[in-house]
């Protein structure tokens, strides 16, 4: 890894900063790039611009009282958060998530991944140049968001679950909607690729860029469509099962055979692609199968768990999310850590970073999906 | 426009110096005339570009002043002109304020030699598009002085990406423009829109393959001249924060902005007027003679036909060069050089010499048929072409299944 050196710099270099008020750095990051040229020499991620102390906050909040919290870990995928927030403290407790607030939680969760990956594509293509993709995926993520609404009331920061369920039970009808939503997104997805991905320009500035070795991508605990582009074949869904996903059939998408190579910024966004459609799938499937029943298992408002620790994972959008949960038997817990992937991502960029030129750096940090809060939580 | 001056001033029996007085009068107020174009067309370019663009975008774009927020770009450019004109310390001040008066003229001073139709153009010179490729030529002292002066590693790299683009790609475009010259025989724009005809085979483009290949080539380099997208790198929002244009706000910001969409105009005219049959009207072989043989009345009537066609393909074109800007992501700057210079340089080259050859081809008996039939096979392929992609548009448009309306958009 080479790391910048002021001392040693010639004259022949520069230091420049991209970011933290960057146009494609998406967020409050800093890349202080040494340039030679337009070629990048070193890379040094500078995070910590959006670091809000959730870790801590937990600390201080009673255990219900911060699910609204880790929807602010990861703002695009908040359910995510939620999700795995929940199933630690559920398992601390020992209760038992009723099969209908399950398949509720996994509509839901899929849901948010297929906005997220829209917003991670949209936004990609606009890194490279192309506004209008970004707005198609907006589009089509604002109804989404309208289902999102009439789902549990919110449309970004969700506050969804609770220990033992979900908050709102479904109004009348919305499965129904759900389904035409499916049915438009499968036509929606091919004409995005149309527009954006089959495009020769976007293929060419993505192809051979950035590429995360195999090695690497684990070497550097990589997660999600990240790692799953470098050809390794993990998802914690599969891998780790929780939550009802083993009673629904669904691919975990690999890079490999896509053009280009294995691991290259254009294998991470077709991975994106694809899972788009793996979790249009896992939804219809979930929605179909919907049992009937409780939706919030009885659990006292403010609980009290007994002493003992665990560690929950979920497939987040951007990978592994972990919640490590240690409870010293009061209501509030004794340390909560938050294991997540964009953090792991960043780490990454001085590695693959050198070699790169600044418009491929976009198209590479782009290709991460990085989102700030979450890589600082 | 010397002789619509000769016309007037003829009975006025003026002496030498009060001629030259009145040359120069004249002189002012035409290039007050081509400046107020300019201005209506870059600013009402800038208002159809972000209708365009919201539409392409499922959004409504401005809307609120004036009809159909016509007069957006009024408010915009009065907005700009009321912004503090901010010269940050560390700047080279003097190229920080000259940077814009050098980029401006480049943009506005090709209007000059634009013929908008039959004798309607600013100034009739020999060397037309000559002087057209060398005056926008000048642009690119501007920008890079800007990108220098404004002391800003994002602004310098900017202006250092577009002095290498502009330059390269001022190669391809000079030869693409040369294979119409060889077969018009002139450099005059007047006279290279009497070379071609009214109707499309007539057309420079469609006249052999070879012309057809330049007009593609032609429109690739000067998109990449004026830093339109996929040639957008100096500006590159996303990677250069804003390029050039960094540090600059208010007034001088507007001339750079000012240029750019006044260039938008300048590009489709100029593939109007090289490719296209510029003002030439369908059906009439020899507009002059047609001029001369007609009353007064009459002449206004064609002369401002010929207008009407010469705005007519250029509006298209400028839809078009819109659409492909809000359709096209950015290359990369190694893949700009690369187009440049292994591709479009090598073929200009093909095709100024494969237009030549065209060129020494007999026209007589049975030569004719062939020229002919190249003319319609090439005429063919255009047409297929555009309404491929009409046919792509709609079937995009309708790919969704959602239902079209207008009405929020109006």
């Amino acid at each position: 890894m080479s790391r910048m050196a002021v001392e040693t710099l010639d004259n022949e270099s520069t230091i420049v900063n991209m970011g933290p008020q960057h146009p494609s750095t998406h967020g409050v990051i800093n890349l202080r790039l040494q340039l030679k040229g337009e070629v990048i020499e070193a890379v040094d991620p500078n995070v910590g611009f959006l670091h809000r102390s959730i870790e801590k906050i937990a600390e201080l909040t009673q255990y219900t009282g911060f699910i609204p919290y880790t929807d602010r870990i990861d703002y695009l995928g908040a359910m995510f958060g939620n999700m795995g927030y929940c199933m630690a403290v559920e398992k601390l407790l020992g209760v038992e998530v009723p099969r209908r607030a399950q398949y509720m939680r996994v509509i839901a969760c899929e849901l948010n991944r297929i906005i997220n990956h829209l917003i991670a594509c949209g936004t990609m293509s606009m890194d490279l140049g192309a506004f209008t993709p970004f707005l198609h995926g907006i589009r089509e993520r604002e109804k989404v968001n309208d289902m999102m609404e009439k789902i549990c009331g919110a449309r970004l920061n969700y506050n969804y679950m609770r220990f033992g369920g979900v908050s709102l039970d479904y109004m009348p009808g919305l499965d129904k909607e759900i389904l035409a939503f499916l049915d438009r997104f499968e036509r929606f997805l091919p004409e995005f690729n149309r527009l954006i991905t089959g495009n020769e320009i976007f293929v060419q500035r993505l192809l051979h860029v950035g590429v995360i070795p195999k090695e690497t991508a684990i070497h550097y605990g990589l997660g999600g469509p990240n790692l799953r582009a470098s050809g390794v074949d993990f998802d914690v869904r599969r891998d780790y099962p929780y939550s009802v996903y083993p009673e629904f059939s669904f691919d975990v998408v690999t890079g490999g055979h896509y053009p280009g190579e294995c691991g290259d910024s254009y294998a991470r966004y077709m991975v994106r692609i694809d899972e788009m459609r793996q979790s249009a799938r896992l939804v219809r499937q979930a929605v179909e199968g919907l049992p009937e029943g409780e939706y919030l298992a009885k659990v006292a408002r403010n609980p009290v768990p007994p002493k003992g620790e665990v560690y929950s994972k979920v497939e987040s959008v951007r990978g592994e999310m972990g919640f490590y949960l240690v409870s010293d038997g009061t209501d509030k817990p004794y340390r909560l850590k938050v294991r997540t992937s964009s953090f792991c991502a960043m780490s990454v960029m001085p590695e693959i970073g050198p070699g790169l030129m600044v418009a491929d750096m976009t198209a590479f940090f782009g290709s991460l999906d990085v989102v700030a809060p979450e890589v600082d939580r | 426009m010397k002789y619509l001056f000769d016309s007037l001033t003829a009975n006025w029996n003026l002496s030498p110096w009060m001629t030259t007085l009145a040359l120069v009068l004249w002189v002012v107020v035409i290039t007050a005339g081509v400046l107020v174009f300019m201005a209506t067309f870059a600013g009402f370019t800038s208002w159809v570009e972000r209708r365009i663009a919201g539409r392409m975008q499922s959004r409504i774009g401005p809307n609120r002043v004036g009809p159909f927020g016509g007069l957006q770009w009024l408010a915009d450019g009065l907005k700009c002109f009321l912004k503090e004109d901010v010269i940050p310390k560390a700047t080279d001040p003097v190229l920080f304020r000259l940077a814009p008066y050098l980029v401006f003229p480049g943009g506005f001073a090709a209007f000059a030699a634009l013929p908008f139709g039959y004798g309607i153009a600013a100034s009739n010179i020999d060397i037309g598009i000559f002087y057209i490729t060398a005056i926008t030529s000048l642009v690119v002292i501007g920008i890079l002085m800007a990108g220098w002066s404004s002391n800003n590693k994002w602004s310098l790299i900017g202006g250092v990406r577009s002095a290498a683009q502009i330059i390269s790609y001022e190669i391809p475009g000079g030869l693409a423009i040369l294979t119409v010259v060889v077969l018009a025989g002139t450099l005059n724009m007047h006279e290279l829109v009497v070379a071609q005809g009214g109707w499309p085979w007539h057309w420079f483009i469609f006249r052999n393959p070879f012309t057809f290949v330049a007009f593609f080539i032609f429109f690739a380099s000067i998109l990449a001249e004026g830093n339109r997208t996929p040639f957008d790198l100096p500006e590159a929002e996303s990677e250069l924060v804003a390029g050039y244009l960094t540090e600059y706000t208010g007034m001088r910001f507007l001339f750079f902005l000012f240029t750019e969409w006044a260039n938008v105009w300048v590009i489709s005219a100029l593939l109007t007027t090289l490719f296209l049959g510029g003002w030439q009207i369908p059906g009439i072989t020899d507009l002059g003679a047609t001029i001369a043989a007609a009353t007064s009345l009459g002449k206004w009537f064609w002369v401002l036909l010929s207008v009407a066609m010469f705005f007519i393909k250029t509006s298209a074109l400028v839809f078009l060069v819109i659409q492909i800007r809000w359709t096209l992501p950015r290359l990369r700057v190694d893949q700009l050089m690369i187009m440049c210079w292994k591709y479009l340089v090598p073929m200009g080259f093909v095709t100024l010499l494969g237009s030549a050859i065209f060129l020494v081809l007999p026209r007589e008996g049975a030569w004719a048929w062939f020229h002919l039939s190249v003319q319609g096979i090439m005429t063919l392929i255009g047409f297929a072409i555009v309404a491929g992609l009409i046919g792509r548009a709609w079937y995009n448009i309708h790919a969704l299944k959602d239902r079209i309306s207008l009405e929020n958009w109006l």
